[in-house]
């Protein structure tokens, strides 16, 4: 399913990337990129009702030939962007929900830490755990 | 005994040594065979050990408490230092090198290598930490090389405590490393005792090992050797991370000599580590009691209330003092937040502590946090028998102020309490609930005293004095309803059946002439709904009354009628009157006033309407009716309570009745008497003889009958307007029972019966007249014809 896992800073940089085929990483790495200014677009298009109906889950932000990329955005403009493989069995939209989910409490949990400098790279063990459990599904 | 003062070393090494000896678990008491086997291993002569045994009070007691245990290895130390055995020489001899004891074959199986690591040589800590397996990378190479350097004095001998330093460990091996492993008792593998001068427990080993040594190689020699070695290169072997399997055994020659003297201090946290496999679960990740005391001291530096929270910022001030990488610490953070909540609890301090620790130890951290270092019930077990030796913490700096931001989570022991103290809330709550239930079970209670009342609906009357006295009666009625319940109606379905339509004709008359007599709306409504609740009533009683007059009777309220004078002053007693009456079907005797003297009239136009309308006939038969009028009435009144109630009244209102009941009844009567006397009128016009008043009914209604052939025509319509007259009496009075309302009616009717019969007079005044100028003329003729005949 996802290939590969992004955390996005508030300001646009990634806080951690990680992806399954090592051999193709700066491509998904590229493709993370672009998909920031999709995310960017959608969470500006909700400009008059800040937060209020401004859908937490962006949902499919671009597909392309081989994959698809989903975004979600949290409250503190934290973004995570997953791609996942569209030869795969097409994913549910809950499926993808539950990631950003998980994703969304393990970064949490990153940051209760209090050894995390909100900013730094995530290096935390399990959260690194919990990307992988959701990677290795996809391979 | 007399107290025994020991060193921080050998506090520790008693304790561990008595750990070991309790295999019962029990902490109090060292069981005797192991104790026995202890001694054994001493290398003491046996009466020496049973010498020990006496002088500790053992064999006083029975049995070896921590005391006499812990006397007993003094002694064992003191007699394998060659003094001589004394009480008194416990205390006194200083720097007595700790016990030694050989181990015997036969507990090799049961014991598991200690692979502590020079604790005293690393790092700061002093604490009591026992020494968790291994550190760092397996290595395969000669344990030399994972020697701590602060134990260069072991180098030269390459086996002595290397290959019991050696062998550290991954932590995630290591419970299987311990579990496998077989205990040797290593020497100079000195891992517990806590230690403040580095490699100083090394020495009296050392001292050890050259003394005995030639005894415990003899000893080790026959049988110990290749378990040694097994043990040894189990250890080495384990060091790759697949644990699970036994490792084979070899062992270097090398290490047997040095291995033959191992302190029990191998054993001994051998012996922990096997209590607790024994337990289950091999962990070297468990806190001891000193620890956990220790790090219980420094949680109360940072939080004093112990069961409250170290806030992170706080915790990461403290850790970051042991200058452990932050990603470590981190890491660290991660694993011992168990609840993920930004800060720590006791528990989860001291197992963040404990991998402090460890990691500062060279141990590597788990990749999730070990059963033991789980937050768990705060529960010192031991803690009171070993004194708090703890030392100070390494860390410099003032201990960080902080206050708990927030609730203490509860731990497990707390949420009892709290579920507890919920459940007693959920309780009172639901007892207040209930409480509640029973209040509004008891405002319930209070409004049906009179269960009459219960069930009639609630009735919104403007409270006037009449209109209280109509609420009495209706009180009265219903009570005197249901207490008599509808057997006196369900004992004349039949009457009821009759006369229902004639009562549902009455009862809307009555309601007319009810409504018609009431003047102020707020009347109405009072005297509607008794109406209404009558109708109910009947409607609950007696089922065969059809419904739909009775609802068509009941909404729409009658117009006013001006009968101020009638509707106040006699609505009490008319109210009264009409309250005794039942609500069954009333005929019209009941109508006007009690049952017990119905108009004459009626009663003769009542039966001429069942026998159909025959007014002559019931003329006729006026006095036959009129005995049997008598004899109905009591069954034209529905219960005979309210002919009692009535018969009650009576007397009380009979004063006040008969002066209006005698106009109604007189009413009727003059009716009757002006009907009789016009008929007689009637008759006597016919009879031109000109008496009128005179005659007796009968002889009158002879001559009616006789002379009626002239002015039949004539009488006959006037007979039958009177007789319609009257024929409509009976049918008014009919009623439901309700003075006001059969008086007005009564009174409406009078007047009918006036008009009509002074249009009559007029006429039969008229017809005199005529008949009179007849005759004068007739007479005038009769002279004028009489001379002729008298001429």
């Amino acid at each position: 399913m996802a290939v590969c896992i992004a955390v996005i800073a508030k300001e646009n940089y990634p806080l951690y990337i990680r992806s399954v085929p090592i051999q193709n990483e700066l491509k998904f790495h590229y493709t993370v990129h672009t998909s920031l200014d999709v995310v960017e677009e959608k969470i500006s298009a909700v400009g008059k009702a800040m937060a209020d109906q401004r859908e937490l889950y962006l949902g499919l932000l671009y597909p392309t030939e081989d994959y698809k990329v989903y975004g979600c955005v949290t409250n503190s403009k934290v973004k995570f962007v997953i791609v996942a493989d569209s030869s795969n069995t097409s994913l549910r939209d809950n499926e993808i929900r539950s990631m950003f989910r998980k994703l969304h409490n393990s970064f949490t949990d990153v940051m209760c830490n209090p050894f995390y400098n909100p900013g730094d790279t995530i290096q935390s063990k399990a959260f690194d755990s919990m990307v992988s459990a959701m990677m290795v599904q996809a391979s | 005994m007399e107290s025994l003062t020991l060193t921080d070393v050998e506090q520790k090494y008693y304790s561990d040594l008595f750990v070991y000896c309790d295999t019962d678990n029990t902490k109090k008491v060292a069981s005797n065979g192991k104790v026995l086997d202890l001694f054994r291993a001493a290398q003491l002569p046996s009466e020496v050990v049973l010498q020990i045994t006496e002088l500790c009070g053992a064999t006083r007691l029975g049995h070896f408490g921590r005391s006499q245990f812990y006397i007993a290895l003094k002694l064992i130390a003191v007699a394998q230092s060659g003094l001589p055995l004394r009480v008194e020489s416990l205390n006194s001899v200083k720097d007595l090198p700790l016990p030694r004891f050989v181990v015997a074959k036969n507990e090799q199986e049961a014991r598991h290598t200690a692979m502590y690591p020079d604790l005293e040589n690393q790092g700061p800590y002093q604490g009591v930490i026992p020494r968790p397996p291994g550190r760092g990378q397996v290595k395969k190479v000669s344990a030399h090389e994972v020697i701590q350097p602060c134990v260069p004095t072991v180098e030269p001998q390459p086996d002595t405590t290397s290959p019991v330093v050696s062998p550290h460990q991954s932590p995630p091996t290591s419970p299987h490393a311990w579990r496998k492993h077989k205990r040797q008792a290593s020497g100079g593998n000195v891992e517990r005792p806590p230690v403040v001068v580095a490699g100083a427990v090394w020495t009296p080993f050392r001292e050890v090992q050259s003394g005995p040594v030639v005894v415990g190689d003899g000893m080790w020699s026959a049988h110990s050797p290749p378990p040694v070695q097994e043990s040894w290169v189990s250890l080495k072997d384990t060091y790759p991370p697949s644990s699970s399997k036994m490792p084979p055994m070899h062992l270097s020659p090398v290490q047997v000599e040095n291995s033959s003297i191992r302190t029990v201090a191998s054993i001994t946290t051998a012996n922990e580590i096997q209590r607790q496999s024994s337990s289950g679960y091999d962990d070297p990740w468990k806190i001891t009691d000193e620890q956990r005391q220790y790090y219980i001291n420094q949680f109360k530096t940072i939080q004093p209330d112990l069961n409250g929270f170290i806030p992170g910022s706080a915790a990461k001030e403290f850790f970051t003092k042991s200058k452990l990488p932050i990603l470590e610490l981190s890491h660290i953070w991660e694993l011992s937040d168990f609840d993920k909540d930004g800060a720590l609890t006791l528990d989860e301090f001291c197992a963040a502590f404990h991998l402090v620790v460890a990691r500062k130890n060279g141990y590597d951290l788990p990749e999730k946090l070990p059963e033991s270092l789980m937050p768990k019930l705060i529960d010192l077990d031991d803690s009171a028998e070993v004194p708090d030796q703890a030392p100070d913490v390494g860390y410099s700096g003032s201990p960080v102020e902080v206050t708990p931001n927030k609730s203490p989570m509860p731990s497990l022991n707390q949420t009892w309490p709290d579920l507890n103290q919920g459940n007693e809330q959920w309780e009172t709550f639901s007892e207040r609930s209930s409480s509640s239930q029973t209040l509004t079970q008891f405002d319930s209670n209070i409004a049906p005293a009179d269960p009459d009342t219960a069930i009639v609906h609630p009735v919104p009357i403007r409270m006037t004095p009449s209109k209280i006295h109509m609420q009495e009666m209706e009180l009265k009625r219903t009570g005197s309803d249901h207490t008599h319940p509808t057997s006196p109606l369900m004992a004349k379905p039949p009457e009821l059946s009759e006369e229902t339509k004639l009562a549902t004709s009455m009862k809307i008359l009555m309601f007319f002439t009810k409504g018609d007599g009431y003047s102020s709306s707020d009347s109405y409504t009072s005297d509607q709904d008794p109406i209404t609740s009558v109708v109910t009533r009947q409607r609950s009683n007696s089922g065969t009354s059809p419904e739909g007059l009775k609802v068509a009777a009941a909404p729409p309220p009658p117009p006013p009628r001006p009968n101020a004078s009638h509707s106040r002053s006699s609505s009490l007693d008319m109210n009264r009157n009409f309250a005794a009456h039942p609500t069954g079907p009333q005929q019209s005797g009941v109508v006007a006033c009690p049952p017990a003297i119905p108009p004459r009239p009626l009663p003769t136009q009542t039966s001429g309407p069942h026998s159909g309308h025959r007014s002559d006939e019931g003329l006729a038969a006026h006095s036959t009716t009129s005995p049997q009028q008598i004899p109905e009435q009591p069954n034209f009144a529905d219960f005979s309570q309210f002919q009692a109630f009535a018969a009650s009244d009576q007397p009380s209102d009979d004063g006040e009745k008969h002066p209006e009941s005698l106009p109604v009844r007189a009413g009727p009567l003059r009716t009757v008497k002006i009907d009789n006397q016009e008929e007689r009128a009637a008759a006597t016009v016919n009879s031109a003889k000109g008496s009128i008043m005179a005659p007796p009914p009968k002889p009158v209604r002879r001559r009616l009958k006789s002379e009626d052939e002239l002015q039949d025509e004539a009488l006959p319509p006037k007979s039958n307007v009177i007789a319609t007259v009257l024929a409509t009496l009976p049918s008014i009075p009919r009623s439901v029972g309700k003075d006001k309302k059969a008086i007005q009616a009564s009174i409406r009717r009078n007047k009918e019966t006036n008009t009509v019969l002074a249009r009559l007079n007029s006429e039969l005044q008229q017809q005199l007249k005529d008949l009179l100028e007849e005759r004068i003329s007739l007479e005038v003729q009769l002279e004028q014809l009489r001379p002729f005949s008298h001429l």
